[in-house]
């Protein structure tokens, strides 16, 4: 059995799993436990035949092969003549692609997925069997989205995806719907995220207009093929589709949706707003890495959002006293350290983020949940602390994945990170398309944040799990461990987020490059670029020598350590809180701005969003009093006019005609007087006239 | 270009309205509450299920017009009696009967004042819809145009709401300036072909006197520019006020708002594709000059209609008046569509007639359903309701997702047709024309969440019972066709092929091939490698 040629059915799987708790389970009033089976079956399925037909892949068909499954064509539009004056069909299909990058997300989405479906039997216990059943149906349906998204071989297939998720986002968000706050962070995230669309939708269109298909096979191998011709186009495409990434990945401008996201429940915020969806963006950027190669703008632009995301968002993340919102900015953080990797070039090490991140946030979340689910729905971790002894799973596991984060060696997190920050120096002493200042700096902006991150991370976990329990002696009396189906995801993910990097270990270093094999998994993917001669200068990594390397995998090191022992400093022994509120006083602008997240959201609310209802307000007024009322002024002419010529009508015309009426009635009446009756009277009228005509004629005669 | 095989079931599927509100008008008793429904039904019924059979027969590799019938009917003056479709007008004809059918379907508790009357209405006004997608006789045409309105006015000015008669004047007479106009054109094109407009010092070509649209085509090339210009000018006032383009559409809302609502759904769903039918039956292809010197205009027009329907439809306070204004938006994309004069651009604009239809037909369905239930419009005096109202909740987000054109639903396969065929055309247009599905996700999902999401505070809410079966009955076939058209949209695609096709090739006639293809080579030799890539077009 070829399980690669059944690669469309990773996805359909969970679709039935979400259309049998949708529909059916809710009218037949099912119980929890079928509902768990089919959520569970639909993703777990997902899991083996992903997981099957990628080991079958990569040995029969080797991992150089894209193997592509065309269903059916999707939409046919006709043709169109396209730039280069040939004439294309636009003829879409429903098609799927295997190849190393959409294999290793299936991989982890799959897998990460199957976990945070167990997990959530444990988390939702306490819902309604209806709300269970709503939850699962969407789950299964998010995985289907992003399964679909990572395995599309083609932009459009990608977009369905990409607004698939989008859309899952938003009813999982907003899944407490009766708590207004919940249902509007769903809807802002789904408004944001279309802003991102709009740039994804020009960019599929300018793609077409150059390539003329939208199938990934065939653009990148003609765009490599002829860098000169397609530079231009590579900077329009690239940026449009940036807009489309920054967008679903929460880059500056448009990052504010994420932290409102964690409204939703926490295994939500593991799956889509930290493991899976919001790293749609770098998955897209890493795909069309061939655009951006070709563009040095687009590049730069890459970078630069990135890393000025990656430090204000750790940033902000410092003083925040929610435990989910530290989480969510420090993905948004993390998120751009995924940027800058794709922005200097090292697509592989910005895919290894993405899986080590999966591995580390998805337990970090998973960890926070757990924690909120013993202290009763809590998510302000001043109110917790001491938590080390009721929960020590939940604790160690937690540990693992903040030391993987903070980029301590071994760790995970330490290798996926170490490689952006060797290549982000790499860029600045290669003088990378010329940018190299701009590089460096951008590498020392992403080792401040490395410290910061370090920082935050175990402030977190010091004030959580460590020091005496401040949340009150009722509350203390019902901490408990969680339950195995929430300690489960907890270890495997912890376990990962100690030996998951190891399959990226810089052998380079070693002198053993083979080492490192997400790089030799990941090699297909990046295309080299016109000819290889050529291809050689821009490899930068002879700008950098090895003793140098080795300085900065310990100057990140040293980063991160100083970063802990600051924490330590700050929030542990005797001396605990007192230094940060001193802080806090001194720098009283500085703390409020951090905690009051540079205000952003209320910029946006007073510019953006005020402006454009303002906007719709004024051309509501406009339309309802000039356009509507241009046409109800014709209405109110017209019947005007037509008053008047009624009234001159009546007046006028018709007067006239009763005035000759009224002439003979009057004359009548006059003449009437005449005719009384008396003969001697006629006699002398007739005398009277007959002598006036008489006179008359002789007058004439003369 | 005629195939008169099964003329007579075109005529049938015309007339059968007709036919049963003229026997229900004899026979059936106006006390008779449940006669007059089951009567009404059936009919309707069983005119979209004569309908059906048009979808198979249609041969698309086949003649132009097909299911035709043709004879004298004013032999004086060269009026023609002539029936025939094509894919297009398929397509608009099954819209029709499948709405009608929804139409009196979901009527029945909500109309409880002269049902007899009200059910007559609407079986007439269907002819007179389904006679202008048959008619390829001018005059034939035109009196079905005119028919058309007179049902509607009452529809809107005897079971409307408490401004009807405003309404329904307003309607009446917005339209039928148009109208007038329309049949100003048509005389001069009549004039033109016979005798020539001596009067205006210009010659006609002295054919035999007729109102044949078949005919018209074919002289089309031949009519010059004035003619075309001033002809083009009085149809368009004629369709834009049908459509309703910014800025002739202020009719709308207010007849939306103030009609009952079977006429919302058959207003929204039918009548405003009569404008936009005519664009592609009669302005582009008799005018090609004239369309073509229009495009930049109309483009405007349209995009101004995006944006604008859009914004003022945020601004709504009244859920029916929201829905309204989306109307014009989601019309402007039509028409961005049509005036791209591109394959992509033509087919999206079409699909995306039937995909207004399915979707917004279905908005004023839901909207009706909560109407009937608490009497009120407001958005205000709604939050919360999916708690109580799942089932209603749950449709309405579908329906949602189909009107911001959600993937795997119609709407997207329609917008994305049109904006690639709009950004074929200049990408200036895609990128304001775009900006639409952004401001399109922020009204609805707005309104959705004022409606369904929040607590149930309004104690008036809190018993409102979910939809009932007849109910679920009367959206389950739009949200079918929706997914349908979403997913696997190449039946509906195909069959409109040859109609965009013959379209454009009529228009081509104005556009040298010489013009255009010069104009892209030049484009081209910018293009890819020097700056301005993506920024081809105009």
């Amino acid at each position: 059995m070829k399980f690669y040629d059944l690669i469309w059915l990773i996805p359909i799987f969970p679709l039935l799993g979400a259309i049998i708790n949708g529909l059916v389970s809710n009218r037949l009033g099912l119980q929890k436990s079928v509902t768990n089976a089919v959520a569970i079956a639909g993703s777990g399925l997902a899991w083996l035949l992903g997981w099957a037909a990628i080991v079958q892949w990569a040995l029969e068909l080797g991992i150089h092969n894209t193997h592509i499954v065309s269903l059916f064509s999707w939409f046919q539009g006709g043709s169109l003549r396209i730039l280069d004056g040939s004439v294309a069909e636009v003829d879409v299909a429903a098609s799927f692609q295997l190849d190393p990058v959409s294999a290793l997300m299936v991989a982890f989405v799959t897998f990460v997925g199957f976990l945070i479906h167990v997990y959530s039997i444990g988390y939702m216990h306490d819902e309604s069997d209806r709300a269970y059943a709503r939850y699962f149906s969407y789950l299964n349906l998010f995985m289907f989205s992003m399964l679909v998204l990572v395995l599309g071989s083609n932009m459009a297939v990608m977009f369905v995806g990409w607004e698939g998720v989008g859309l899952c986002s938003y009813l999982l968000i907003g899944f407490y719907f009766e708590k207004e706050w919940c249902a509007a962070a769903g809807m802002k995230a789904f408004i944001v995220n279309r802003i991102g669309d709009w740039g994804f939708l020009l960019a599929i269109f300018a793609t077409f207009m150059v390539f003329g298909t939208l199938e990934f096979t065939e653009i990148f191998p003609t765009a490599a093929a002829h860098p000169e011709t397609y530079a231009a186009a590579a900077t329009v495409i690239g940026l449009l589709l940036f807009v489309g990434a920054i967008g679903k990945s929460a880059q500056i401008p448009l990052y504010v949706w994420l932290p409102d996201a964690m409204a939703g429940p926490t295994p939500v915020s593991a799956l889509i707003h930290a493991a899976t969806m919001v790293t749609a963006g770098v998955y897209m950027v890493v795909r069309c890495n061939v655009i951006y190669r070709l563009s040095p703008t687009a590049m730069l632009v890459v970078a630069i959002i990135g890393g000025l995301t990656a430090i204000i968002a750790a940033t902000i993340g410092l003083v925040q006293n929610d435990i989910k919102k530290v989480l969510a900015y420090s993905t948004v953080s993390q998120l751009g350290y995924m940027f800058l990797a794709a922005g200097v070039g090292a697509f592989v090490a910005a895919i290894f983020h993405v899986l080590t991140h999966a591995f580390f946030k998805a337990c970090l979340f998973l960890g926070s949940g757990s924690v909120i689910h013993a202290c009763g729905g809590e998510q302000d971790i001043r109110k917790m602390g001491g938590l080390k002894k009721y929960m020590p799973t939940t604790y160690w596991t937690f540990l693992a994945a903040t030391l993987a984060i903070s980029g301590i060696p071994i760790f995970a997190g330490f290798f996926s990170k170490d490689e952006i920050l060797a290549k982000a120096f790499e860029a600045g002493a290669g003088d990378l398309n010329t940018f190299g200042t701009t590089y460096y700096a951008l590498w020392a902006l992403a080792v401040v944040a490395a410290v910061l991150t370090a920082f935050y991370m175990f402030r977190l976990v010091f004030v959580t799990f460590h020091g005496e329990f401040r949340g009150g002696e009722e509350a203390e009396h019902h901490l408990h461990e969680s339950p195995w189906t929430m300690t489960m995801p907890l270890v495997v993910l912890g376990v990962l987020s100690i030996f998951g990097g190891l399959i990226g270990i810089p052998g380079k270093l070693f002198h053993h490059p083979e080492w490192n094999l997400i790089e030799r998994f990941l090699e297909p993917v990046i295309l080299p670029i016109g000819h290889a001669a050529e291809n050689a200068e821009h490899l930068s990594h002879h700008a950098v020598s090895l003793g140098l390397e080795w300085g900065l995998v310990l100057l990140s090191v040293a980063a991160a350590s100083f970063g802990i022992w600051l924490a330590y400093r700050f929030y542990m022994g005797a001396g605990a809180f007192v230094r940060p509120r001193l802080l806090a006083e001194r720098f009283s602008f500085a703390y409020r701005l951090l905690l009051n997240k540079y205000w952003v959201d209320e910029i946006y609310a007073a510019t953006v969003i005020a402006g454009t209802i303002k906007l719709s307000r004024f051309l509501w007024e406009f339309d309802a009093r000039v356009v509507d009322g241009v046409v109800n002024g014709t209405a109110l002419t017209t019947v005007g006019s037509s008053f008047i010529s009624g009234v001159f009508d009546l007046k006028v015309v018709d007067g006239a005609v009763n005035l000759v009426a009224k002439s003979y009635d009057v004359a009548s009446r006059e003449f009437r007087r005449l005719q009384v009756g008396f003969t001697q009277g006629y006699a002398m009228v007739m005398v009277f006239g007959a002598a006036v005509l008489l006179g008359v004629f002789y007058l004439v005669k003369l | 270009m005629m195939d008169f095989q099964y003329g007579w079931l075109l005529n049938m599927i015309c007339y059968l309205p007709l036919a049963g509100a003229l026997l229900m008008m004899a026979f059936i008793n106006k006390e008779n509450s449940t006669g007059i429904k089951t009567w009404a039904t059936l009919v309707a019924g069983l005119d979209f299920v004569i309908s059906i059979p048009l979808w198979f027969l249609y041969k698309p590799d086949g003649v132009e017009f097909q299911f035709a019938t043709q004879f004298d009917w004013i032999p004086s003056v060269g009026v023609q009696y002539i029936f025939g479709v094509d894919g297009f007008s398929v397509l608009l004809i099954l819209l029709t009967t499948l709405l009608g059918f929804i139409a009196v379907y979901s009527s029945f508790t909500a109309i409880t004042e002269r049902k007899k009357e009200y059910y007559i209405s609407l079986l007439l006004l269907q002819t007179g819809m389904l006679g202008v997608f048959c008619s390829l006789d001018f005059i034939l045409f035109y009196v079905f145009w005119e028919v058309m309105l007179v049902p509607m006015y009452f529809l809107i000015g005897v079971w409307g709401g408490p401004r009807r008669l405003y309404a329904a004047i307003k309607f009446f007479l917005y339209t039928l300036v148009g109208s007038v106009l329309m049949l100003v054109g048509i005389l001069t094109l009549y004039f033109y072909n016979a005798s020539g407009l001596a009067a205006i010092g210009l010659q006609g070509l002295g054919n035999v006197p007729t109102f044949s649209i078949t005919h018209l085509y074919t002289i089309a090339p031949l009519i010059p520019s004035e003619v075309q210009f001033w002809v083009f000018l009085a149809f368009f006032v004629g369709f834009a006020i049908k459509v309703p383009m910014f800025p002739f559409h202020t009719w709308l809302p207010d007849a939306h708002v103030e009609a009952p609502t079977a006429a919302s759904v058959i207003l929204a769903a039918v009548l405003l594709k009569m404008g936009t039918y005519g664009f592609v039956r009669l302005s582009l292809p008799l005018l090609p000059e004239a369309t073509v010197k229009a495009v930049g205009w109309i483009g405007v027009l349209a995009i101004i209609a995006i944006i604008y329907g859009a914004l003022v439809a945020m601004a709504q306070k009244d859920m029916k008046k929201l829905v309204a204004y989306s109307s014009v938006s989601h019309m402007g994309f039509i028409m961005l569509g049509l005036f791209a004069l591109n394959e992509p651009g033509l087919r999206g604009a079409i699909l995306q007639m039937l995909n207004h239809g399915v979707s917004t037909g279905a908005l004023f369905l839901l909207v009706g359903i909560v109407y009937e239930r608490r009497h009120n419009r407001m958005i205000a005096e709604y939050g919360g309701l999916a708690k109580v109202m799942p089932i209603y909740a749950t449709f309405f987000l579908v329906i949602t997702m189909s009107s911001i054109g959600l993937p795997t639903l119609n709407g997207f396969i329609g917008e994305f047709l049109i904006l690639i065929g709009a950004y074929n055309h200049s990408w200036v247009w895609a990128l304001f024309a775009a900006s639409g599905i952004v401001l399109g996700a922020a009204y609805m999902l707005w309104l959705y969440q004022r409606v369904f999401f929040g607590e149930l505070t309004n104690e008036k809410n809190k018993d409102l019972a979910d939809l009932n079966r007849r109910e679920q009955w009367t959206l389950i076939p739009l949200i079918a066709i929706a997914f349908w058209i979403g997913l696997y949209p190449k039946p509906f695609l195909d069959r409109m092929a040859p109609t965009v096709d013959r379209v454009l090739e009529r228009v081509a006639v104005a556009m040298p091939e010489a013009e255009s293809a010069a104009g892209r080579v030049a484009e081209l030799a910018v293009a890819p490698g020097e700056p301005a890539a993506g920024e081809h077009g105009e």
